[in-house]
């Protein structure tokens, strides 16, 4: 079974370049554009991964990686945030939040498939 | 979302964004310090930049950077958002609509908008404005300059959450894996014991070997995102010369060659090997057999109880090291716990087993009475034996030769019409008698069948109402008057032989069973045949049995008894009346509340639990508060004081040194069926 990933993004063009790059590769993609519908679809069902953005509008990326590491749901899911500055107090705001790893904005698929083989597995 | 051209999507959200920009500017223009405000234009920008280098407009991300380096100023409250700054801002703004629709326009004048926006927000603060950071590299860089090692050691740790943050080992081990070939060790030395191992969190480490020749940069990118909290050592393999990597490789290889020929190797061995292994075996057979003769040892009885008795104390003891060990918690005291455990359990069983004797050593005798009767009182009889081989207990066994003795005796005299008036009845002239001996659970059940007349219920009657046994028009089951020719001085032999009919004989067998702990039924049908059967507890020793609580005792059930354990469902037990039935899948099987029976005082569990046991096909269920656990039970007898106690088959120590009684489950059973009798009884009463 392919695993699935939730894309959160509040960018339609990063959903949509991540979400093909994803597929492509063979998992499948559930896409949020806020940390609140982000909340509750990785809730409702099981996820294999999270990516997902840091500033968005709405509930924004650390409060739903807290919020979301509140929930027994996200035992052992990975969690990966986008991040554009190499602004290591955000970072290291994440990781406490419970974020798994970061990947900088911009990336190419590569590096993508690259960062999600690492904490998803194939 | 259909699947558009990329690039087309980035423009139409690129226009928003910019449209969101421009509002949220002038907004600024009018509350300066709305950060909220300053955010959203932040955030605008921070999209704009991000989605732009992805899609391939470079310059527009460029640009971007440039432009929000200086807006975070603003941001950050080191500068304001005056007028000046403003128009520089919406200037950046229509540059970069320019931008997204052709990359390649007038670089100078973004230039020249970027120094007026940066002048605009450094204006006092005199902070230098040159060389800001470039866009953020790729995170993935391999590949330096560096001198390469022949492979690293690498140790690692995990934090114990890690697991839970959605960290997978087995991939950071599968990646370095990637790399090259790993020796990976774990390190279980953290490992708590079980009883407190948090199954989500981390304990391992590892140890891994990669003998490849990559750089340290490819390795430490495994580690990219665990890096900060783990505890990591990686090391260089002494690289004893640049060539080591080439050559290790192959060496490599070729280990692994040889150790997948060798697979196919063994397969071949053991192919072959069977030959002479069959004539080995039949040699052995036949060495087997000689030295079988001289096998036996003889072995004073008294030698073999005492063994057993001290089995029966290593038992306990043994038991009261197992509670030590749980209770301290320390693994290696729980490993050797658990080892005097399995060592206790064998040496229990062979011990028992040497006091084992098949049943056909007795049955051997009895050809001898059984032709010897026959000859004697003109009745020719066949005799077949069963199950020769069951086992039982020697002490059980030479107490049974009596008994049998009896029974036989009894049958032959009593039971068997002369062959005359079987040929009368149609029966062959020659009667069969039957002597058998089979495993019933935790019971051995030895028949004694004829093919003679059957128990005369109305002799018996008048006999037992002669001898006072019963009173006149007394109503008694079938079972009950069957079993009145086990009284003392009952007989029903219209004239008495040499053998049988003094009254003296049968009453010799109930009480031999009796001190058994077993029982006898009789089973009879008037002109075909009396079967009397003999059921007698498998052990005398040690049992296993299943340790229950009821109120603030615990007792034993023989194990081998238990048919099953489930949940008194609570309807049925609300009915506090006498009459107490269970519905077992249709089946009415009538229950014994242990409490009631015990008068166990004090607070009921809210759970109550039923055990069923069974004895000849009888089952009764048992309610008692708590079933503990199964336990290995050194049966000690009850004292004589107590040994008329019929309940109770006697008392076993437990490992806190505490006494659990053990209960007849015959005897209960037994209890339980006359219930059953009265409830039928009622019944028809009712509809009579």
């Amino acid at each position: 079974m392919s695993k699935t990933i939730l894309m959160v993004d509040d960018s339609a063009s990063v959903r949509q370049m991540v979400g093909m790059t994803l597929k492509q590769a063979g998992y499948s993609v559930v896409e949020a554009c806020d940390g609140q519908e982000a909340l509750q679809k990785a809730t409702a069902n099981r996820v294999d991964a999270v990516i997902t953005d840091l500033n968005m509008p709405g509930m924004d990326g650390l409060t739903f990686i807290r919020q979301y590491r509140a929930s027994p749901a996200s035992s052992g899911v990975p969690i990966v945030f986008l991040t554009t500055e190499s602004d290591e107090g955000l970072k290291a705001q994440a990781k406490q939040a419970g974020a798994t790893g970061w990947m900088v904005k911009p990336f190419k698929p590569d590096q993508l498939l690259a960062i999600m083989r690492k904490v998803a597995g194939a | 979302m259909s699947e558009l051209d990329p690039a087309e999507v980035f423009r139409q959200e690129a226009a928003d964004l910019i449209e969101t920009l421009e509002q949220a500017l002038l907004d600024l223009e009018k509350r300066p310090d709305d950060s909220e405000l300053v955010g959203l234009a932040f955030r605008a920008l921070h999209t704009l930049k991000g989605s732009g280098a992805m899609f391939g407009f470079t310059a527009v991300s460029e640009f971007i950077h440039e432009f929000e380096t200086a807006f975070d100023r603003v941001r950050k409250g080191e500068a304001t958002a005056d007028r000046r700054l403003i128009a520089a801002a919406l200037e950046a703004r229509d540059h970069v609509a320019q931008l997204i629709d052709d990359p390649d326009c007038d670089p100078e004048r973004g230039t020249a908008i970027l120094s007026a926006l940066k002048a605009a927000v450094c204006e006092g603060a005199g902070v230098e404005t040159g060389a800001s950071e470039h866009l953020a590299a790729p995170i993935v860089e391999t590949g330096s300059a560096q001198p390469v090692a022949a492979g690293w050691h690498v140790c690692f740790r995990l934090p114990a959450d890690a697991l839970i943050l959605g960290t997978n080992p087995l991939l950071l081990l599968d990646e370095l894996r990637s790399l090259g070939p790993c020796d990976v060790t774990a390190d279980t030395s953290a490992l708590p014991p079980i009883d407190f191992i948090e199954p989500q969190s981390c304990y391992l480490s590892w140890d891994v070997t990669l003998k490849a020749g990559v750089s340290r940069e490819a390795v430490d990118d495994v580690f990219l995102f665990v890096r900060d909290d783990m505890e990591l050592s990686i090391e260089a393999i002494a690289s004893e010369s640049p060539v080591a990597a080439a050559i290790m490789a192959p060496v490599i290889a070729e280990t692994t060659t040889v150790i997948e020929a060798a697979q196919p190797m063994a397969a071949a061995s053991e192919a072959s090997a069977p030959k002479p292994k069959a004539a080995a075996a039949s040699s052995d057979r036949a060495n087997a057999a000689k030295s079988e003769r001289n096998a036996t040892l003889r072995v004073p009885a008294e030698r073999l109880d005492e063994l057993m008795d001290r089995v029966g104390e290593l038992v306990i003891a043994q038991a009261r090291l197992s509670q030590l060990a749980e209770a301290i918690h320390d693994p290696s005291l729980v490993n050797v716990a658990e080892e005097i455990e399995r060592l206790t359990a064998s040496l229990r069983d062979t011990t028992m087993g040497t006091r084992m004797v098949p049943i056909g050593t007795l049955f051997g005798r009895f050809r001898r009475l059984v032709h010897d009767l026959s000859e004697e009182l003109g009745k020719p009889i066949s005799f077949v034996t069963e199950g020769e081989d069951t086992e039982l207990d020697k002490t059980v066994i030479e107490q049974l030769a009596d008994p049998l003795v009896h029974l036989i005796r009894n049958s032959i005299d009593h039971g068997m019409e002369p062959p005359e008036k079987r040929a009368e009845t149609g029966k062959a002239a020659t009667g069969t008698l039957r002597l058998a001996a089979s495993h019933r659970g935790a019971e051995v059940a030895i028949t004694v069948s004829d093919d003679g007349a059957g128990l005369n219920a109305e002799r018996i009657r008048r006999r037992a109402e002669e001898a006072g046994l019963l009173s006149v028009g007394q109503v008694i089951s079938e079972g009950e008057l069957n079993r009145m020719i086990f009284q003392p001085g009952f007989s029903t032999a219209s004239e008495v032989t040499a053998l049988s009919g003094r009254g003296v004989g049968m009453d010799v067998v109930k009480k031999t069973i009796d001190g058994l702990r077993g029982s006898i039924d009789v089973d009879t049908t008037p002109g075909k045949g009396t079967t009397v059967t003999l059921r007698l507890p498998l052990t005398l020793a040690i049992i296993d049995g299943l340790l229950v609580r009821v109120g603030e005792d615990r007792y034993t059930i023989p194990l081998a008894a238990v048919e099953e354990c489930l949940e008194l469902p609570t309807g049925v037990a609300a009915d506090g009346r006498g009459r107490s039935f269970l519905n077992l899948r249709g089946d009415l099987v009538p229950f014994l509340k242990l409490r009631d029976l015990f008068h166990t005082e004090g607070e009921v569990d809210p759970y109550q639990k039923v055990v069923v046991v069974s004895s000849d096909n009888t089952r009764v269920g048992l309610v008692v508060d708590q079933i503990i656990g199964n336990n290995q039970t050194v049966i000690k007898q009850l004292s004589r004081l107590h040994s008329g106690v019929k309940t109770f088959s006697g008392a076993t120590i437990l490992g806190d040194g505490t006494v659990a009684l053990i209960l007849d489950v015959m005897h209960l059973v037994a209890y339980g069926q006359k219930l059953e009798e009265r409830r039928r009884a009622e019944t028809l009463g009712r509809a009579a």
